[in-house]
């Protein structure tokens, strides 16, 4: 090993250590950095005793602070709950009808189901709640099953053509490709576009709106209006679930549609639902 | 001898891959097949035709450094970077514009199976040979000794790009354990370990038989990675194969003990391969082009122990508020918060060196990427410690904060420093005056710099924002945002980083350029040389 060295830039000698010619100055620790990796050391010790930490044989130690991050948790939400008490179980409870005309627990009502819609049904109506294709637009006036505030409520417990609810809105086109020919198919296309004014084949519209009165009507209508009593669309309107292209109809004709929507009373409140049956409803569309 | 020893196993190896290609289960194994036989026929005539030959003698001698593996090394570190610094300025545009997710390129172009080839790339391809090449380089200059095992180091090299292609070509034919930065299936995880168990003995061989007394601090650090990194590797893929002849395993852990493992695993990844690794290539190439001697060996010494006593306990930080204990969390929390010293160390230890050298920092644009690359690391491990804390963490997890952390890490401390010691090598490595075109290093380096921030701010806004809105309620406790809000409200920031990311690829380009002309031969700047009068 070679001699310290005095290296005048730094006025500090060299350990004398020399490797592919790079040296190291003895330069002593930092102060600063030595009093500050202390302090934090000192800090983790106070930490860890405050908060639950250190490993014991079956437990843990739980800290003199007695905090948990579960139960900060659980301190928050019921600091909530508890301030929202009064107005939930009056929520709960009301006659939907009559929930507009208490300005304030309306209030409550809305904002309360915008957080709600955002969370759970946001994901295919939309967060703006104007819906996807084969999702329904909740902004517009053309309701499948009704749009007073009931109706809502009801569809939003119940769900749509489901499985795990009883009382689930049901209700199932027939898929036509198997009663229909493929002309005929054509045809009834051709037909439903004339009831809203849309471009379509004007020579396919007799024959189309004969097969419409046999097939369609007792659903959808003698005038293609629809029943909500059934969820059948009102075809007369310019708001299509699908689309009203050619292709698109011929296929929902030939194939039909099951659209599906979950019950909500599973996971949601009473208090939830109404809620969400008010934010709903007030967004333009409701009867 | 020892080439019909060879040829039997090569046999054994072909014919095993012809088997496994014809009965896999599934594209990602047969195709690993099939380009292990395709290799290993190559092999087998390359090898037969060197049978009972006269030995070629190597022409650096024996008692020479063994540079062949380094210069290769270099070499990938430059293309895989520029791989990976595409893919992920590639993978940045696709979450600002979902149509990026090529219809036609499904399921291989899609994100989900591009971002993981993106992070390999990064990590362990470029960071991998860059850390490969330069702590066999660093080892021989600071041992003054040849690398030991003979060709053991073209073993360690070549089998470590295997182990690159095979994962990422794994990703991209669907192949993965979903464990992050540990993607790669049971036959490729068992595959590395090989390579690594070559690699730590050529290291290890190499000071063992060292001619200097000390071992250098910088082999000290790259030791503690390689170990290190085994012991993770070992125990993270810890997984039973569904069938031979398929790709998918199953782990052995499970639930929130598997996420433990995994995130022990992860962070160790980021301590040990991107900091004590990294470590190791700053204290050789910092004092070397500064030309200055290392700040404090003390300061080395203290910063060492702590920094790898303290690094392996942070691992828990990564899961606040999750199933895992509170006792653990908390854990993870304070040793990470002692951990800011130690990784601090390293920042003084490098810019202290340039006490006294403090001007070349105005001429010599490698000495200026070091700079930037250690204000990077300072930066990053304040933050790191920072977001550990419960509190914050409780803001800053899941969003986007965590990928402008993760960037100001890589792109400023391993990105720098590994350019730094790429343009440092290039000359040395291939016996020219300096590289071809120093004012290139220069626009390399505001290139990267500028793309760094536009990446980091960018991330730092849209993360902060992103939490601030997940946590938004109203006045009587109502959350305010859906999640798709903050998709739509994060998209400007996702453009910005994208754009951040096209500076730093560009730079990228112009470093492979310059590597290449400097290789070719000449320099651009012609200094007249003054020739010995005779």
């Amino acid at each position: 090993m070679d001699e310290p060295r005095y290296d005048e830039a730094t006025k500090t000698y060299t350990t004398g250590h020399s490797y592919d010619g790079i040296e190291e100055l003895n330069t002593p620790l930092p102060r600063w950095w030595l009093w500050s990796l202390y302090m934090t050391i000192v800090w983790a010790v106070i930490y860890s005793i405050a908060y639950p930490a250190w490993p014991l044989v079956s437990s843990a130690t739980a800290g003199f602070l007695g905090y948990s991050t579960r139960g900060e948790v659980a301190q928050e939400i019921a600091r909530v709950e508890a301030a929202n008490a009064e107005l939930n179980t009056l929520l709960a409870n009301i006659d939907l009808t009559v929930l507009k005309d208490n300005e304030p627990l309306h209030q409550f009502a809305v904002s309360a189901g915008a957080s709600v819609f955002a969370n759970n049904c946001s994901q295919c109506h939309g967060s703006g709640a104007a819906g996807a294709v084969g999702y329904p637009n909740l902004l517009d006036d053309d309701w499948l099953w009704g749009g007073d505030i009931d109706a809502i409520a009801v569809t939003v417990r119940h769900g749509i053509r489901n499985e795990q609810d009883e009382d689930a809105r049901y209700s199932e086109m027939p898929a036509f490709g198997d009663i229909l020919e493929a002309e005929e198919i054509t045809s009834v296309v051709a037909y439903v576009q004339s009831l809203s004014g849309l471009d379509h084949n004007a020579e396919l519209v007799a024959q189309g709106s004969e097969l419409f009165a046999d097939n369609c009507s007792a659903c959808h209508g003698e005038t293609g209006m629809g029943d909500r009593t059934q969820g059948a669309p009102n075809l007369t309107d310019s708001v299509w679930l699908y689309g009203g292209s050619d292709a698109v109809l011929t296929d929902t004709i030939t194939n039909a549609r099951f659209g599906v929507m979950p019950p909500w009373s599973p996971r949601l409140t009473d208090a939830q639902i109404n809620a969400v049956s008010a934010y709903v409803h007030q967004k333009g569309g409701g009867e | 001898m020892l080439n019909y020893i060879k040829l039997i196993l090569l046999g054994g190896v072909i014919l095993f891959a012809a088997m496994a290609a014809n009965w896999a289960h599934d594209i990602a194994y047969q195709v690993h097949a099939l380009l292990i036989f395709v290799l290993g026929v190559a092999m087998f005539i390359w090898v037969l035709r060197h049978t009972d030959e006269p030995e070629a003698v190597p022409t650096d001698g024996p008692l020479g450094y063994m540079d062949g593996p380094v210069r290769l090394g270099v070499i990938a570190t430059a293309f895989w970077g520029v791989v990976g610094f595409l893919v992920g300025t590639f993978i940045a545009f696709q979450l600002a514009f979902p149509a990026l997710n090529f219809e036609w390129a499904q399921p291989f172009g899609n994100f989900g199976r591009l971002r993981p080839l993106h992070t390999s790339a990064v990590i362990f391809a470029f960071g991998g040979n860059g850390l490969i090449a330069t702590s066999f380089y660093i080892v021989q200059r600071t041992s003054a000794q040849r690398l030991w095992g003979g060709n053991l180091a073209w073993f360690v090299f070549w089998g470590y790009n295997l182990f690159i292609v095979l994962a990422a070509t794994g990703y991209l034919l669907g192949a993965t354990q979903s464990k992050e930065y540990a993607e790669p299936e049971w036959y490729v995880d068992i595959w590395l370990t090989i390579v690594w168990v070559a690699y730590l003995a050529v290291f290890l061989g190499t000071i063992l038989t060292r001619k200097e007394r000390h071992i250098y601090v910088a082999n000290w650090f790259f030791l503690s990675f390689i170990v290190t990194i085994a012991m993770l590797h070992l125990v993270n893929n810890l997984s039973i194969p569904v069938s031979i002849w398929g790709s998918k395993s199953v782990q052995v852990f499970s639930g929130v003990q598997d996420a433990m493992t995994q995130w022990w695993y992860g962070h160790n990844a980021v301590g040990f391969f991107l900091t004590a690794g990294f470590l190791g290539m700053m204290y050789y190439f910092v004092p070397k082009q500064a030309g200055r001697p290392v700040y404090s060996y003390k300061l080395s010494i203290i910063h060492f122990w702590a920094l790898i006593f303290l690094y392996i306990w942070a691992g828990p930080h990564h899961l606040h508020y999750t199933a895992l204990p509170d006792w653990a969390s908390t854990l993870g929390m304070v040793f990470s918060i002692v951990l800011w010293m130690p990784s601090w160390g390293g920042m003084i230890n490098g810019l202290m060196t340039l006490q006294g050298a403090w001007d070349k920092l105005r001429t010599d644009p490698i000495i200026r990427l070091m700079v930037a690359s250690l204000a990077f690391y300072g930066m990053s491990t304040f933050e790191g410690p920072m977001m550990s804390i419960r509190a914050v963490n409780s803001l800053s997890h899941y969003t986007d904060w965590t990928i402008g952390h993760v960037h100001s890490g890589a792109l400023g401390w391993n990105g720098m420093i590994t350019f730094a010691a790429l343009y440092f090598l290039t000359p040395k490595l291939w016996g020219r005056e300096k590289m071809y075109s120093v004012s290139a290093i220069n626009t390399h380096f505001w290139l990267a710099t500028i793309g760094i921030v536009l990446y980091a701010s960018s991330m730092w806004v849209s993360g902060i924002m992103e939490g601030l809105m997940w946590r938004e309620v109203d006045a009587q406790g109502f959350l305010v945002n859906s999640f798709a809000d903050t998709v739509t409200a994060k998209f400007p920031m996702n453009v910005v980083r994208g754009i951040g990311g096209i500076l730093y690829l560009t730079g990228g380009l112009i470093m492979v350029w310059n590597m290449w002309m400097t290789i070719r031969g000449g320099s651009s700047v012609k200094v007249p040389v003054g020739v010995p009068a005779e």
